[in-house]
């Protein structure tokens, strides 16, 4: 059965799901250690996915951006360090002269001397908060937003369908902007006090109509083509649905206050957490069995996906099971070097089982490559003397 | 199949009803267009039949739709999805997911049909539109001709009875038009699939329509076989008007059956036009290229817009016009060559200036550019309000940018919203801000967009005063009939370089996709159907002497 199980491998782009499982996976374990090394192999490993795995979407470039992001996470996070660092530490490195400040800001220093425990403090911190960071970057250059909206159970597909088009929203009011800037500077600018005030009004009164205007069009072009049409249901039905979910929702919201707040009764707690989970379902289940709609090609869940799953939630546990039985690893004295053992080295790299999953498939989809797309027929014309 | 009855539908303001009293039926497997002026209400007429109008637009509708006789007015639009499939003017602003396919599967999803029969679907759309090398494409990403079908291809594929098309070719070249269309009777022909369609730019889809329900103004429409309704309708395409002024009859409608005619008829031959003397150039672009990141754009482009002419410029969607008409303004970025305009309209050979070096209130008085959004540049409350800041702005005397619209179009009210007006009006309204600062060079960007013909004939008359004036004027354009009508001179551009130019008479005679009518029917070397006819009258004068 080689064969059959190879067919999941070709190309083909990977259930969003299990692309979020595992960034997820590995952000939880960058969250829980604050070794530096096990947080830049977790970097190295979502890295290498990253490059190897996206597509050539528009979405999937935007992975520069969080890494860049990373960087100035870590640079702030230590240049406040040594700027309002106050004096805790012992291993001084460097003097800096202490900006003095008036009486009533006592607590808050600024300058003085840079320690080591600071330093290093600030950079650990800033990189655990990086990676994270890198970790949600990566499972937007993996996952289509979109497609992992549209895996969302058939009870909240309007929802869902509404944040499709709120994701659209941004990039096209950009466009607009741009547009309507470069439009206005071809008319003489008013002159006179107010200038600056209608130099906003000029741009904003022209992107707002036309965004109305789009949104109008969209919303006519919705409708004629059936979304949100009652597919059979009677009120009654929508509303028990309705009311279902939400109830389930407050008691979800209920019950994790309950499980945060230790002094709430602990009625409130797990039950009223489960009750309203169960609650949720099925509600999503009453109206999800009467929806009028089917989808188009689901993204299958075949077995590479559940790897990738796996892999992240390997990781998250490995690096947690480093936490306790080798808690100088996980947890690096701030006045010695770090340390690493075989174990802790492991624990990332199980990350890398990702790689089993099949590369995504070749698109052409740049959307620069207007004009040399467009296959009309030829038009053939000869050079005129004037 | 599908049938309006005694349909009044108006605002409840007291501008009187904006359709009274229509009567209108479309049979399996038919054509029919829908024409008028603008502003007439095509777009109220065609919205009402999927639902869109008053659930949409306000007002107040009464009568009955039916479709197989059965009522559907009290539906809203998505209950209609599987008999009426509508695409309106922009199909871009209508799109909900982002690649072809989904796109294509989207209307199916939302009726709930069975995943293999959507599957089947969808391959046969790919099929029948010619797209299925485009399924995995961003939707933003294709050609405006591509969108157009795709968004047809969209609503096709939940197999609606009737299909409702606003204005389905008016952003797109002439090539791709013929495509959309020849697409169109593909599927009336083949599928039995009835078509509404409403256009302003007649010429390109007279020869396919059955039938043809023209509004006449009122409220009211006139329904008939299309040669019928044409004989007297105020909106006709220039092989109609042909027809009409040499009293032939039946009257043509396709430039086969209008050769018949010409034959019969015998016209003369084809003027001899001594060139006209060239004028030096008041702006003069050399080795002009424009990048896209590492894609050229322009490629090495050389051009020169005589003072006191009017340049057209033509070429497929892609082409590179928009982006080489904001180069040529100083907006685009150039990567190379050089733009130079005369600093002195009166002096076209002295010194010259590079509008991209200016700050962009010294270009607009170098350059004026008129873009493809025209309303972009408007955005105070009344027409008084924007030509007092546009007088403001240019430091021109106060009255001056309105006395300019006046001129263009004139009885417009001061106290109207921009927003209100009709697109021909707007666009001159438009044109007298950009004008106000006097700029030596002219440039508009597809200025014809949504215009109906007498609007046409009032832009074309707008331009030829301005080149009068010693302006050097570049309008970008697909409408080959508005070119031959307005322009001295035609550059063509295909993926970012010239291919041909010269006077509008050697282009246009040369290349069958843009040889206007009257060139088809009475030979190479005319271009107007008042050139035409004159000819004939002066002919016919001297034989009757």
């Amino acid at each position: 059965m080689t064969w059959r199980a190879g067919v999941a491998r070709l190309p083909r782009e990977l259930h969003p799901l299990a692309w979020w499982a595992w960034a997820v996976g590995l952000a939880a374990a960058a969250s829980l250690t604050s070794n530096p090394y096990l947080q830049l192999l977790v970097v190295a490993v979502v890295c290498l996915v990253v490059l190897l795995r996206r597509s050539a979407h528009p979405w999937s470039r935007v992975f520069g951006l969080y890494l860049a992001l990373g960087v100035v996470i870590v640079l702030t996070r230590v240049f406040f360090r040594v700027l309002v660092g106050g004096a805790y530490g012992t291993e001084v490195l460097l003097m800096l002269p202490e900006i003095p400040l008036p009486e009533w800001v006592r607590g808050i220093q600024i300058l003085g001397p840079v320690t080591q425990e600071a330093v290093l403090g600030g950079l650990y911190d800033g990189l655990r908060l990086a990676t994270i960071v890198i970790c949600v970057g990566a499972a937007n250059a993996l996952a289509n937003p979109k497609r992992l909206l549209a895996s969302m159970p058939a009870a909240l597909y309007e929802v869902g369908t509404a944040l499709v088009v709120a994701v659209n929203v941004m990039p096209q009011l950009a466009a607009a902007v741009r547009r309507v800037r470069a439009a206005q500077r071809l008319r003489p600018a008013p002159r006179g006090r107010r200038r600056r005030l209608t130099s906003v009004r000029r741009v904003l009164v022209p992107v707002l109509e036309d965004a109305l205007e789009r949104s109008l069009s969209l919303a006519a072009g919705m409708d004629t083509r059936g979304y949100g049409r009652s597919g059979g249901q009677t009120r009654r039905q929508r509303w028990t649905a309705g009311g279902l979910q939400l109830a389930g929702l407050a008691g979800i919201a209920v019950g994790v206050y309950g499980v945060l707040d230790l002094t709430a009764p602990r009625w409130l707690a797990l039950p009223m957490l489960a009750v309203g989970t169960a609650l949720a379902f099925a509600g999503i289940a009453a109206s999800g069995r009467r929806v009028g709609r089917t989808r188009y090609r689901p993204a299958p869940w075949r077995w590479p996906e559940t790897v990738v799953t796996l892999a992240g939630v390997a990781v998250a546990v490995g690096v947690w099971l480093v936490g306790r039985s080798e808690p100088l690893v996980a947890q690096p004295s701030l006045l010695a070097p770090p340390l690493l053992t075989l174990g802790a080295l492991a624990a990332p790299l199980v990350g890398l089982a990702a790689l089993l999953a099949p590369p995504p498939p070749q698109t052409d989809a740049r959307p620069d490559d207007r004009s040399d797309a467009a296959p009309h027929g030829r038009v053939e014309l000869e050079e005129v003397d004037a | 199949m599908i049938e309006l009855r005694d349909v009044t539908f108006g605002y409840d303001d007291e501008s009187g009803p904006v359709l009274r009293s229509v009567d209108l039926e479309v049979d399996e497997g038919e054509l029919v267009l829908v024409a008028g002026r603008t502003g007439v209400g095509k777009s109220t007429l065609l919205g009402v039949v999927p639902g869109l109008v008053p659930r949409f637009t306000g007002g107040t509708l009464r009568g009955d739709v039916l479709v197989d006789e059965v009522s559907v007015v009290d539906l809203p639009p998505r209950e209609r999805a599987h008999l009426v499939g509508y695409v309106g003017q922009n199909p871009v602003a209508g799109f909900v997911t982002d690649t072809v396919e989904e796109e294509l599967a989207y209307g199916m999803e939302q009726l709930g049909l069975a995943p293999a029969t959507m599957r089947r679907r969808v391959e046969e759309t790919l099929d029948l539109l010619g797209i299925a090398d485009l399924r995995a494409r961003d939707l933003r990403a294709l050609s405006g001709g591509q969108q157009q079908r795709v968004a047809i291809g969209s609503v096709l594929a939940v197999h609606p009875r009737l299909l409702v098309l606003d204005e389905p070719t008016s952003a797109l070249d002439p090539t791709a038009a013929e495509e959309v269309l020849a697409t169109l009777t593909r599927l009336v022909h083949d599928v039995g699939l009835s078509v509404l369609l409403a256009e302003h730019r007649l010429e390109r889809v007279v020869p396919f329509a059955d039938r043809t329900c023209l509004l006449v103004g009122d409220g009211t429409v006139r329904v008939g076989e299309t040669a019928e309704v044409l004989r007297t309708a105020p909106v006709v395409p220039p092989i109609v008007d042909l027809g009409r002024r040499l009293g032939w009859d039946p009257l043509p409608l396709s430039v086969r059956e209008a050769r018949r005619a010409a034959r019969r008829t015998g016209l003369p031959a084809a003027p001899r036009v001594p060139a006209a003397a060239t004028r030096p150039p008041v702006l003069r672009a050399e080795a002009l290229t424009v990048a896209h990141g590492r894609r050229a754009v322009l490629r090495e482009l050389d051009l020169a817009l005589p003072g006191g002419a009017v340049t057209a410029l033509m070429g497929r969607n892609g082409a590179g016009k928009s982006t080489l008409l904001w180069a040529l303004q100083g907006s685009r970025k150039r990567y190379a060559g050089t733009v130079a305009v005369a600093a002195d309209l009166a002096d076209p050979t002295g010194p010259t200036l590079d509008p991209a070096a200016l700050a962009a209130d010294d270009r607009v008085r170098r350059v004026g550019l008129v873009p493809q959004t025209a309303a972009d540049l408007l955005y105070l409350e009344t027409v008084a309000q924007e030509c007092a800041a546009a007088d403001d702005g240019a430091g021109a005397p106060p009255g001056a940018s309105a006395a300019l619209l006046e001129s263009m179009a004139p009885g417009i009210d001061p106290e109207r919203h921009p927003r209100d007006l009709s697109e021909g009006q707007r666009l001159a309204l438009v044109l007298a801000v950009v004008l106000v600062a006097e700029p030596p060079v002219v440039l508009l960007d597809e200025p014809t967009r949504g215009l109906d013909y007498p609007a046409k004939e009032a832009l074309a008359a707008t331009l030829g005063r301005l080149a009068g004036a010693g302006h050097a004027v570049l309008v970008a354009s697909h409408d080959v009939e508005f070119v031959a009508r307005v322009a001295d001179r035609v550059v063509v551009l295909a993926d970012g370089e010239v291919v041909s130019s010269g006077p509008v008479r050697d282009v246009l005679a040369e290349s069958p996709s843009f040889a206007p009518q009257v060139a088809k029917i009475a030979g190479e070397r005319w271009l107007t159907v008042d050139e035409v006819v004159a000819a004939h009258e002066q002919s016919h004068g001297q034989a009757g002497s």
